[in-house]
């Protein structure tokens, strides 16, 4: 499988990213490389493994329901770029 | 022209957690903005999610409770879209393993049209999975919207635009569980019953408060239509319905459009719509490029998720008896109809409320239960207050039943205790004492009454013992006032019936 140019303006469209037709052509090429492994690895058989969701063969730890935070939010307002009324500002969204 | 309609729900239940899913922030509703909104909840750089031990066991409770599989294994998946109000850039939910598998509810129905008659459905959940809920969005600040900074510097300028979004993100975090049905449900009627016993159940078990004004409970319904024995047809999800009224009408208008435009020729696009209740309509949200490419895969940030079976049972130990298993109870044990019981288990602060009234008087379930359904609701209504605010406690209520049961008081006696218990308390003894309503069950009293009336009456007897039956109730009139209203009627009636006889 190869990735067509239209696909890459497509992912970078859903990542918010910019790019020009010389970054395109160059993310195409980069990922199609990794693409290129992915096929080698997809020739084994894999028949009756499990997938991994995980690179670590371990489980989630649960923590207790309690609440542990205060209220920070001074201090993470004072490094916003705009705050009013207690509420972080951003461009209007329009629903 | 007949159509099928086929209906699917989505609902989102809010988890009565103390802490979020992900961190130990507060989730309690009602803060001031961003007060709740910790390092996790706000995405900082360095972050790690750990999850909370009590969101997974609601999600083992609900499953246990509808008959489903409790993956052992279950993985958290990124789900990937940019909005304000979701500082990552993700949900953080559940994709291709979800905690809770397929289960079912089965459900009563009360058709909405003419003479249909009541009927139970068993509808089938797909799955359930835990997710953060986002944080919210509030329109219209700054700029013109009075939110203008003083000194000429407004926040309408400052992105160099009209307006501003103000966003508060105590919300963001706070445990989901996402519960997906099969597309079962065929009726408006049905979406609801479905909906309202699903309701009943979160908050039966204790997963959720179901506060539907405070979005604890958001129901997301699929709808479409089609020719009987044709493939589904496209369907349209209405988003966010917060009220079982609201869901009525949004899918009775919603059917009428897909019909009419299908009729007209046209062709119903898969959309998602908003309802307005203002005028009553759906409307197509702008639709969003992209808007259903997730990409989702599982998150780095968090291991799988592993439910022992002892943790599993554990929990099923922990679960109350369910309305279902109740509802059987009353009626196979008690001897109650199932109409009964159903309205009995609408809530468990009913079916609390009944079983401490009864005690272990079982003999006495159906007039408890005659109790309950009639004059304390009633009375409920009138007040506008619901089972948790009732002034009368079950023990009082009970007490009252105890006497109608052993002859103390007449039903009438009854109405009076009852009475005065809801607006003045006290037990019934005490109110029986107090307006000295106790029925005279003695014979001997009751029958010197009775010879009395009947001496004074000779003329009256004489007609009943030639065939005038109608003046049985005549005599019973006169003896009732005789008495002052406290004979016991049926000993009275006994009585009568064998001295006008003899």
């Amino acid at each position: 499988m190869s990735l067509s140019l239209a696909d890459v303006e497509k992912v970078a469209r859903l990542a918010r990213l910019a790019m020009n037709e010389q970054e395109l052509q160059a993310a195409q090429a980069q990922l199609n490389n990794i693409f290129g492994l992915i096929a080698e690895m997809q020739a084994v058989d894999t028949k009756g493994v499990e997938p991994m969701s995980h690179s670590q063969d371990l489980a989630q730890r649960l923590r207790e329901d309690k609440v542990t935070e205060t209220d920070q939010r001074a201090a993470f307002q004072a490094i916003a770029p705009q705050v009013e009324q207690g509420l972080y500002l951003v461009p209007q969204v329009i629903e | 022209m007949t159509w099928e309609i086929v209906i699917g729900l989505e609902v989102h239940t809010q988890l009565s957690t103390n802490s979020k899913i992900f961190s130990g922030a507060s989730t309690a509703f009602g803060a001031e903005p961003n007060t709740q909104a910790d390092a996790v909840s706000l995405a900082l750089p360095g972050v790690l999610p750990v999850l909370n031990k009590g969101a997974v066991e609601r999600a083992i409770r609900f499953g246990l409770a509808t008959g489903a599989h409790i993956a052992q294994r279950s993985v958290f998946a990124r789900k990937n879209y940019f909005y304000p109000d979701l500082p990552k850039g993700y949900q953080i939910s559940q994709f291709d393993l979800p905690v809770v598998g397929q289960g079912a509810l089965t459900i009563q129905v009360e058709p909405l049209s003419g003479n249909a008659k009541p009927y139970e459905k068993t509808v089938r959940i797909t799955r359930a999975h835990l997710e953060e809920d986002a944080g919210k969005s509030v329109h219209g600040v700054g700029g013109s919207g009075g939110y203008a900074v003083a000194g000429g510097y407004g926040i309408a300028s400052a992105y160099g635009r009209g307006d501003v979004t103000g966003i508060d993100l105590n919300r963001a975090g706070t445990p989901l569980l996402e519960i997906v049905s099969e597309p079962d449900m065929c009726s408006a009627a049905e979406a609801v019953a479905y909906a309202k016993a699903l309701h009943t159940l979160v908050r039966w078990i204790g997963i959720c408060d179901g506060n539907m004004q405070e979005g604890s409970f958001r129901c997301d319904v699929n709808v479409s239509v089609r020719k009987p024995g044709q493939p589904l047809g496209t369907r349209r999800e209405i988003k966010n319905l917060n009220s079982f009224k609201f869901m009525q009408q949004a899918i009775d208008y919603e059917v009428q459009w897909q019909i009419d435009t299908i009729e007209n020729g046209g062709k119903v696009q898969q959309a998602t719509v908003l309802f307005n209740p203002d005028t009553g309509e759906t409307r197509a949200m702008r639709s969003k490029e992209d808007a259903h490419d997730y990409r989702y895969f599982p998150d780095p940030d968090l291991l799988p998720l592993e439910i022992s079976s002892d943790w599993i049972e554990q929990v099923r130990g922990t679960l109350p008896e369910l309305p279902q298993a109740k509802q059987a109870r009353y009626v196979n044990d008690l001897g109650l109809s199932a109409y009964d019981a159903s309205i009995l288990t609408a809530s468990r602060e009913m079916a609390d409320f009944f079983e401490a009234a009864l005690g272990d008087a079982s003999a006495q379930a159906k007039i408890c239960a005659n109790w309950i359904i009639g004059e304390v609701s009633a009375q409920l209504n009138r007040d506008g207050k619901d089972m948790s605010q009732c002034p009368i406690s079950a023990q009082q209520l009970g007490g009252m039943l105890q006497r109608i049961a052993d002859g103390t008081i007449s039903n009438s006696g009854a109405k009076e205790v009852f009475r005065t218990m809801w607006a003045e308390g006290g037990t019934a003894d005490a109110i029986i004492e107090a307006k000295g309503l106790k029925q005279v069950s003695d014979a001997g009293a009751i029958e010197k009454i009775v010879d009395e009336i009947m001496a004074a009456n000779a003329d009256k007897v004489a007609e009943y013992r030639s065939g005038k039956d109608k003046l049985f109730g005549f005599f019973v009139g006169l003896a009732m006032k005789a008495s002052k209203g406290q004979a016991n009627p049926a000993q009275l009636n006994d009585i009568l019936k064998k001295k006008l006889a003899s």
